[in-house]
């Protein structure tokens, strides 16, 4: 039963990582039906901005907490920056085309922005400071869970809230939802759909940001590919839920934690793909939609 | 008609072909091919072997060459990947090279191999220590300036039986053919001296998160764990075993035992074991080769620069001893002429393995990589 705990718990913590990315993406997708496949790298460019802004205001010797807090300042107002340029350059134009086009552009971007770091950075896998404070009453339970899991899981849920309660209940969250509806309806009836999409995106970006620098903490390295692995994560994850649904995302990576941990713990960690791609396939067949999806009637 | 004018085109061309064929063969300089990891993730192994090749070849090109004849580098990128592998050799067979010094990882050299044996190519990696590589025999063109994975292996679980006495292990690996080769022979030596395996297993490379598999480490009483694998894994499963107050030794192989460890894993590095080719940084070569290197390119070199340094100056000194460029007499030479290098002086034996430079261990004290004696 220990044991189990152990692994539910550290499921847990795998899913809140993989939530911080998926509701990003999921968002961008419940607005605009797109796979923003360069998701991934902009939360490898907050982690990065972050640990250039961090290592700078180290040096200048100020705090942990007030650099932790500069540095995630600094990587969400970048990481938007990076989300508003992609969303203008790489799918505005595309926006009256197939939705294929617009996904082929994502892929395009996430390409670029990968081998940007790369050149512009370094290839090597670089020490990432852990910015998060070590919690005291956490210590006698640290084989179940650390400090740095347990704020993850909070920001997290705290991130699942709010964005609920922005879509639901503020007059923005009004002209996204009608946005996701239909596009020239909202138009017509006076909604900016241009500042409602870039909006969309600043969010989207703004949280993986977040998540960068969070995540990366928590692995103590970063590198110009690890934005790529855990964007396809975080996409199954969000699938998995229900793509476009924000509580679906977090419940979808909830589960893919779970399942790949406790496949690991009571099978073997040699197949922890293969159990995600499992739930992955027996959900859909059961549940096209996703656990928390919609369904939707699709013109062919 | 138009079909007979066509088969006229494909013969002009397919002529043309022939005598263009005929013209090769004279050529000026003897051209030595570098492969390896030059970019991407791995790109830290790649990149010495290029300074020392480099090092090499200015040196005997300022010397006037091999019998008059000078060296060139030809410099193709494999990224470590295997599918890679295979272009980067074709492109160095079609540039006629003599030899290649590569490739580095033993997944890339692996599938490179083939082309390099159908064309006759010698082939010296400074790095590739996968032991089938050698010990298969179906490469008769591959040798390599550092000892296999088997080795290392022994070596390992020597140490793990003798100075750590430890009776239950656990293995992980990265489920690459380095990583896992090396797990593999680690738990079959360590079994052979009577040391349990309680838990062998691959964990998915890159992954955010190792806690569930270090659950189970904990969850299976070990007193030790084994990584076969590279640096990146490493530092996140040493820092997460930590974090939850595991203090097993943690014991690994080359592809950990490199300074980019300590600098991700930081404080968390401290302890480590790992094992790597034998220090031979006081030897006479291998400091003029540092000094060189620092000299011009600025730095000092990193993973496996004199292995690769080794392999270059072996090769050399074969094209001399066998007075040109026929394989079967550099790799006869090869076989059998010591030469001094900067790793000491070595041959290579029937199989293609190195004589006269082998493994220790090392740990990580104060931030540094200690031999163990």
């Amino acid at each position: 039963m220990d044991y189990f705990l152990k692994l539910f718990l550290s499921g847990t913590a795998k899913g809140s990582i993989y939530a911080l990315i998926a509701l990003g993406y999921t968002m961008v997708y419940g607005i605009v039906q797109l796979i923003n496949f360069a998701h991934g790298e902009v939360y490898m460019i907050g982690g990065f901005v972050a640990l250039i802004v961090g290592g700078f205001f180290f040096t200048l010797g100020l705090p942990v907490p007030l650099v932790l807090l500069l540095s995630i300042i600094a990587s969400v107002i970048f990481s938007s920056a990076f989300g508003f340029t992609i969303e203008r350059l790489a799918y505005k134009p595309l926006r009256s085309k197939t939705r294929l086009s617009a996904l082929i552009s994502a892929i395009g971007i996430s390409i670029v922005l990968q081998n940007f770091v790369l050149l512009a950075q370094t290839e090597k896998y670089l020490s990432f400071p852990s910015y998060l404070p070590e919690l005291p009453f956490l210590l006698p339970v640290r084989e179940y869970i650390n400090s740095t899991q347990l704020i993850i899981l909070a920001t997290t849920s705290v991130i699942m809230v709010a964005l609920t309660l922005l879509i639901k209940f503020t007059r923005m969250g009004k002209s996204m939802r009608a946005t996701a509806q239909d596009k020239h309806m909202a138009q017509l009836v006076g909604v900016n759909i241009n500042q409602v999409i870039s909006v969309t995106f600043v969010i989207g970006s703004a949280l993986a940001a977040v998540g960068g620098v969070l995540i990366c903490s928590y692995m103590g390295q970063i590198n110009y590919y690890i934005g790529f692995i855990a964007g396809i994560k975080a996409f199954v994850a969000a699938v998995l839920g229900g793509i476009g649904s924000i509580p679906g995302a977090v419940l979808g990576s909830f589960i893919l934690g779970w399942t790949e941990s406790l496949g690991t713990g009571y099978i073997s960690s040699d197949y922890e793909d293969a159990y995600a791609f499992i739930i992955l396939i027996l959900i859909l067949i059961i549940k096209p939609d996703g656990i928390l999806g919609k369904n939707q009637k699709q013109k062919v | 008609m138009k079909r007979s004018l066509l088969v006229l085109a494909v013969l002009a061309l397919a002529m043309t072909l022939v005598l263009s064929g005929c013209q090769k063969k004279v050529s000026e300089t003897i051209k030595i091919g570098v492969a390896g990891a030059h970019s991407g993730d791995l790109a830290s192994y790649g990149l010495p072997s290029v300074n020392a090749a480099k090092l090499v070849i200015e040196d005997i090109n300022a010397k006037g060459g091999i019998n008059g004849r000078m060296l060139e580098l030809f410099i193709e990128d494999d990224q470590c990947k295997p599918e890679l592998a295979t272009n980067t050799a074709s492109k160095l067979v079609s540039n006629n090279v003599i030899a290649v010094i590569g490739h580095i990882c033993s997944g890339a050299t692996k599938s490179a191999l083939g082309i390099y044996k159908d064309s006759k190519i010698v082939t010296i990696s400074p790095s590739a220590t996968n032991p089938p590589l050698t010990q298969s025999g179906e490469y008769p063109n591959f040798m390599r300036t550092i000892a296999p994975d088997d080795a290392q292996a022994k070596l390992a679980a020597t140490f793990i039986k003798e100075k750590l006495g430890l009776k239950k292990l656990a293995v992980l690996h990265d489920k690459g053919d380095y990583g896992k080769g090396f797990a593999e022979l680690v738990k079959e030596s360590a079994e052979a001296m009577g040391i349990e395996v309680a838990l062998f297993e691959g964990v998915n490379p890159g992954a955010p998160d190792y806690s569930a598999v270090v659950n189970k480490i904990g969850n299976a009483g070990v007193d030790g764990v084994v990584w076969g694998g590279y640096h990146p894994e490493a530092s996140k499963l040493v820092q997460q075993m930590k974090d939850k107050g595991m203090n097993l030794p943690f014991i690994s192989d080359d592809g950990v035992k490199d300074n980019t460890f300590i600098e991700v894993a930081g404080k968390y590095a401290d302890g480590v074991y790992a094992t790597g080719p034998t220090d031979t940084s006081t030897n006479p070569m291998a400091i003029k080769a540092v000094a060189d290197h620092k000299a011009k390119f600025g730095d000092e070199p990193g993973a496996f620069f004199l292995n690769a340094y080794a392999a270059t100056v072996a090769v050399v000194n074969a094209i001399q001893k066998a007075g040109g460029t026929d394989y079967d007499a550099i790799v006869k030479a090869l076989r059998s002429e010591y030469v001094d290098t900067p790793i000491g002086k070595i041959s290579f034996d029937a199989k293609g393995d190195v004589i006269g430079f082998g493994f220790s261990v090392y740990q990580v004290q104060n931030g540094k990589y200690v031999e163990l004696k």
